[in-house]
């Protein structure tokens, strides 16, 4: 059987299985066992890579499975992977694993809560295997439906309005990215023959400059949405306050990844003509981000709300890095995007737990947190200097990676935005010290704070696997940029070639 | 040949024990880890005279200069067909010292603390961040390449931050903490935007090529200019920046002086021994790329050390809190080492500059340390940083009033003590290169003696304060230390530095400049002198000329408020002007317009759905009407 195929039967297994329990113990250890399973799984497919590699397979797309679906619009179950999916797949499988841990104890309808979270993950799993741009937009949409109900349903604060607000934004980008998908589609085969949804067999013919400069901003912002490209992004800081702790984890550390894969892997990657004309308002688009990101979260007091600017910053960096379109670069954007993931679902997983004790976000409410629950607080502070790019830990391999490669661009104009971007290290470290130094130094500012507890022991779970993860990457990253480069070089001849 | 990979363990030793002591310290007693810190770092120290040992007197040399070693080198990141980052020991001279000096100090350091933190809650926390600095401050110095330089920076810059922020629950430290970590990151963002503007030329990130021909032929012929002047020079200024911010000069120093606010024993390894000159390290490790690609840059830096050490030594003269009077006393001393890099040339006796700052730089670790740890020996007795609560100490305390002498004239440079040795090489170099710098640093030395014993005459003279209990000496775990590095103050001038460290690595011969060296014997005199006159016994000249000095007076004592400006700048304009306006922009305006297309479509929706509204004759209605439009349509427009 094809490994592949269990990122899809695993969830279904564990959805069926957390409907046959009776109680919330059997729900969340069956969760528990079906995302441990679909780690070991993930880990199992990068080993496998790894031997096929090294057997000599140098195929774009390894497991590739290919089964009919639709025949009258030659729509296939499409899938396969390369390094950069496979990492994907593993940061997934880490926050899911995570989370699953940090809601370890919701109270209301935990059958239904995991349920939808795993139908989440699913879709995500489906995204990154998929090379059919139906089945991938399939599963995308698979993906951000149960945000909806899990925000409105398990939300705090104004959770209508933000699961409103972030369903119908994230649902116009489906709008521009289905106009996109279709004009990819029609525009599949030029010269006469049958249309095709297989990015592998687009990519190997060029659609037509007018189309591509049509159709490429709509692909592009249509992922960007997801992916908390500036102007579009102001349904994160919303829709995170409100979401609960494991799908802001989700959300923010791989669903917001769908966007930047997404640019790269259809956007950029099957329209390289247009990607080189345009990439200059994107570039500047995403220098905004950066920037802006990061000092709009200065102001915020709310520890949510600096963590959704921050991400929108960090995820930024990730599109920026791409347009940069050389090998050093995208290397970086990639590694960005998992280094984010696992650091963003972090910071998210401690929020919570910091939220679940002492029943505010507001980080002037709060003070002096190391000395009653010195573990998160330790935790709290390695996701933060993660944040600002510490090496040793991930965001540093990732800045560092995407910095060196914007600038072998010698122009001024990407001179000037590489070197803006590079400020935002400066920001970062200004918000991230201000929050730790409010939040968990100083004195305690609340006498009802000293009777908190420090963390259970599934919430360590959550933590140390996300920490072990990022510094994992930090402190031996040329694994995976290894891993992700050999996998770099269909996209970039693809962009070369114009 | 001599094999040098067992250097590796230098590095290995102490991230090892921060591991151990940082996961499991809350397992061991306290006095464990303290133990098991110092043993750890007596090891590496052994290790690194072992080193310098073999380096120096045992591998031979090439054509008469020191090899330069690469004992390890790993890939550690691919970048990109011409840029790696590489992990790895480099051996050279300067690197080699290095070792000897933070090793040295980092021991004693160790043992000092096992003292001086006892009883301290986070004792154990404490040795696990010393261990994690002594780490990176390693990895700093054996850098085989300018990234890996940075990286190790970074973490230095991290344990710095974790270890002024010790005392968490006081909100000066924390304060403290963060300002140093932000205005050395805002310095390292010059330093980054520099590494990767040489490393586009020269294509390579390793000391080893960019310092060496190729390099530096390339980084000279560079013809790209902005605003005038050449890309080169750009790139080394802006990582002179970085250099500038870790070693706080002028105006990146306002860090350092808060960061007293961390325990005493870390100001004495990081604030005033190692971290703090990692800048001028960063410069002589470039320095060959300085010297030939961009001699703009090095009279820039000899004009910032100049400037800085004058205007640092202005503020010491006017401070209470004893530790900042030794925070500025560093800022100036290690403005005379980039003075001295600033004023070289390179290659033979041109170098001069380069080897006197190497040594002073080796000196200073040894007698600032044993100032920093002396005065935690006096506030360990007094419970107090003030000076106004101090006096008379000397019956209290003799073995730390006697190091503390020693360390007060080696500062001064009085003859033969090591300060004598190394300041005057540096004088030599300014005299020969720049007079006008020269002779501010006459002024200096002046103001240095001044103000050393205006602290030392004010803290064991003067008049004795009421104390609430009786001072009393430290143990000895603390006194060792000190006796040790007085030792060390006293007889590190007479080591043959221009045989050892030197620009083009070719030893050369140094003579003392008496017309050099008189001189600035005899106004360090004058100083000790006039602080004599004023501070040895309470009167009432210093409260006059203080009144005389009025405004000047109250403005040097405020350090010429320039922290006030920086408080300007971040709070007023970053946060009020920047990031308020942002979060308002986007909270309103970007946000507002995703709103407003909601608010249309709510409001369009409201408008139209009167059509739906269930009633039959409306419908019939709009029926006939329609049928008459499209029957309209069909007979006018159709033919």
């Amino acid at each position: 059987m094809n490994i592949l195929a269990l990122f899809i039967i695993i969830p279904i297994l564990t959805i069926i299985g957390i409907l046959c329990t009776k109680d919330h113990v059997g729900t969340r250890l069956v969760s528990a066992i079906g995302m441990g399973l679909q780690l070991i799984t993930s880990i199992v497919l990068i080993f496998m890579f790894y031997a096929e590699r090294n057997a000599g397979n140098h195929a774009d797309m390894l497991f590739m499975v290919d089964y009919m679906w639709f025949q009258s619009l030659n729509i296939h179950y499409l899938v396969g992977v390369d390094g950069i999916s496979v990492a994907m797949i593993a940061l997934t499988s880490v926050v899911s694993f995570a989370g699953v841990f940090a809601s370890w104890e919701v109270k209301d309808l935990p059958r239904e809560f995991f349920i939808s979270l795993i139908v989440l993950a699913t879709g995500v799993f489906g995204f990154f295997i998929s090379l059919d741009l139906f089945t991938m937009f399939l599963f995308y949409e698979v993906a951000v439906i149960p945000m909806y109900l899990l925000i409105g349903l398990w939300g705090s604060g104004p959770k209508e309005y933000s699961a409103m607000k972030l369903t119908l934004m994230l649902m116009g980008g489906s709008a521009l990215l289905l106009v996109g998908l279709f004009g990819i589609y029609f525009n599949s085969a030029p010269n006469g023959g049958q249309l095709t949804f297989n990015i592998m067999e687009i990519s190997k013919i060029t659609i037509p400059m007018e189309a591509q400069r049509f159709f490429f901003p709509f692909t592009f912002i249509g992922f960007g949405i997801l992916g908390a490209l500036f102007p579009f992004h102001t349904w994160s800081p919303d829709g995170h306050a409100s979401a609960p702790t494991a799908v802001s984890m989700l959300h923010a550390g791989v669903l917001m990844k769908l966007g930047g894969y997404g640019c790269f892997r259809v956007a950029m990657f099957l329209m390289p003509g247009a990607a080189h004309e345009l990439a200059w308002i994107f570039i500047i688009l995403t220098a905004i981000s950066v920037v802006y990101g990061a000092f709009g979260a200065i102001w915020q007091k709310d520890l949510k709300y600096i963590n959704a600017y921050s991400s929108v910053s960090h995820c930024g960096l990730v599109l920026f890095a791409l347009l940069m379109m050389n090998e050093t670069a995208m290397d970086g954007a990639i590694i960005q995007m998992i280094s984010h993931g696992l650091m963003t679902a972090l910071f998210f997983a401690l929020i919570g737990m910091i939220y679940g004790r002492t029943h505010t976000r507001m980080i002037n409410e709060m003070g002096g947190l190391m000395k009653v629950m010195p573990f998160l607080a330790v935790c709290y502070v390695i996701a933060g200097l993660a944040s600002l790019g510490l090496p040793g830990l991930s965001g540093f391999v990732a800045e560092m990676t995407i910095f060196v490669g914007a600038f072998q661009h010698p122009d001024t104009f990407h001179r000037v935005v590489t070197i803006l971007a590079c400020s935002s290290i400066v920001v970062t470290a200004v918000y991230i010290l201000r929050v730790v130094g409010v939040l968990l130094f100083g004195p305690i500012r609340n006498e009802e704070f000293n009777s908190l507890t420090d963390a259970k022991w599934f919430e360590k779970v959550s933590t140390i696997t996300l920490i072990a993860s990022v510094a994992f990457i930090g402190i031996v990253p040329i694994w995976l940029s290894d891993l992700i480069r050999m996998s770099l070089k269909p996209i970039l001849d693809q962009l070369s070639s114009f | 040949m001599i094999n040098f990979s067992y250097t590796i363990w230098i590095l290995i030793i102490p991230i090892f024990m921060f591991l151990l002591l940082g996961l499991l310290g809350m397992k061991f007693k306290p006095i464990i880890s303290g133990v098991l810190g110092t043993i750890g770092l007596g090891v590496v120290m052994l290790l690194s005279y072992y080193a310098a040992y073999q380096y120096f007197f045992q591998l031979p040399r090439i054509d008469d200069a020191y090899q330069q070693i690469l004992a390890h080198n790993i890939t550690w990141l691919n970048l990109s067909a011409s840029l790696q980052i590489k992990m790895g020991v480099f051996i050279d001279p300067i690197s080699v010292m290095m070792l000897v000096v933070v090793s040295t100090v980092s021991f004693m350091v160790h043992l000092y603390s096992i003292g001086y933190m006892k009883g301290e809650k986070g004792f154990q926390r404490f040795f696990a961040f010393l261990s994690l600095f002594t780490f990176s401050m390693l990895g700093l110095v054996v850098a085989t390449n300018i990234f890996q330089m940075y990286i190790f920076w970074e973490l230095v810059g991290v344990s710095s931050f974790l270890l002024i922020g010790f005392y968490y629950e006081r909100p000066s430290a924390v304060a403290a903490s963060k300002k140093a970590f932000i205005v050395t990151r805002f310095a390292d963002l010059g330093f980054l935007v520099g590494i990767l503007l040489l490393s586009y030329y020269t294509k390579s990130f390793d000391f080893l090529n960019i310092t060496g021909p190729v390099g530096i032929e390339v980084t000279r012929n560079l013809t790209q200019t902005f605003l005038g002047m050449s890309v080169a020079t750009w790139a080394l200024l802006l990582i002179f920046m970085g250099g500038a911010g870790k070693s706080a000069m002028f105006p990146l120093h306002i860090w350092l002086p808060d960061a007293m606010e961390g325990p005493t024993p870390v100001s004495a390894l990081i604030h005033a021994a190692t971290m703090v000159v990692a800048g001028v390290f960063l410069v002589a490790r470039l320095f060959p790329l300085y010297s030939f690609a961009a001699p703009d840059a090095l009279t820039v830096i000899a004009y910032v050390g100049g400037f800085t050490s004058l205007f640092a030594a202005v503020i010491a003269c006017t401070q209470f809190d004893i530790k900042r009077v030794l925070a500025f006393s560093t800022l100036s001393q290690i403005g005379y080492m980039m003075l001295a890099l600033g004023v070289s040339g390179y290659g033979g006796e041109k170098g001069l500059g380069y080897m006197a700052s190497m040594f002073h730089l080796f000196t200073h670790a040894m007698f600032k340390a044993l100032l920093f740890l002396g005065a935690g020996s006096i506030i360990h007795a007094v419970h107090s940083n003030y000076m106004n609560e101090m006096g008379g100490l000397r019956k209290y305390l003799p073995i730390t009033h006697l190091t503390f002498l020693i360390a007060c004239l080696t500062i001064a440079g009085l003859f033969p003590l090591s300060g004598f040795w190394s300041k005057d090489e540096i004088l030599a170099a300014a005299y020969e290169h720049n007079k006008l710098l020269f002779m501010v640093e006459y002024l200096v030395a002046g103001l240095t003696a001044f103000y050393m014993f205006r602290l030392y005459f004010r803290v064991f003279w003067n008049k004795e304060p009421h104390y609430h209990h009786k001072p009393h000496e430290s143990p000895l775990v603390m006194t060792i230390p000190l006796m040790f590095l007085a030792i060390a103050s006293i007889f590190a001038g007479f080591l043959p530095f221009s045989k050892m460290i030197t620009s083009d690595r070719l030893p050369f011969e140094s003579e003392t400049n008496l017309m050099v060296a008189i001189p600035s014997v005899a106004i360090g005199l004058v100083g000790i002198l006039i602080a004599f006159l004023l501070y040895k016994k309470d009167n009432v000249r210093v409260e006059k000329i203080v009144k005389g000095l009025g405004g000047v007076y109250t403005t040097i004592y405020n350090k010429f408020y320039i922290d006030e400006v920086y408080m300007f700048v971040t709070k007023k304009i970053i946060f009020n002007l920047i990031s308020r306006p942002v979060a308002w922009f986007d909270r309103h305006v970007v946000d507002g317009f995703m709103n407003g297309i909601a608010g249309v479509t709510v409001l369009t929706s409201r408008k139209i759905k009167g059509a739906q509204s269930g009633q039959l004759q409306h419908y019939a209605f709009f029926f006939v009407l329609g049928a008459i439009a499209f029957a309209l349509i069909f007979i006018y427009l159709w033919q």
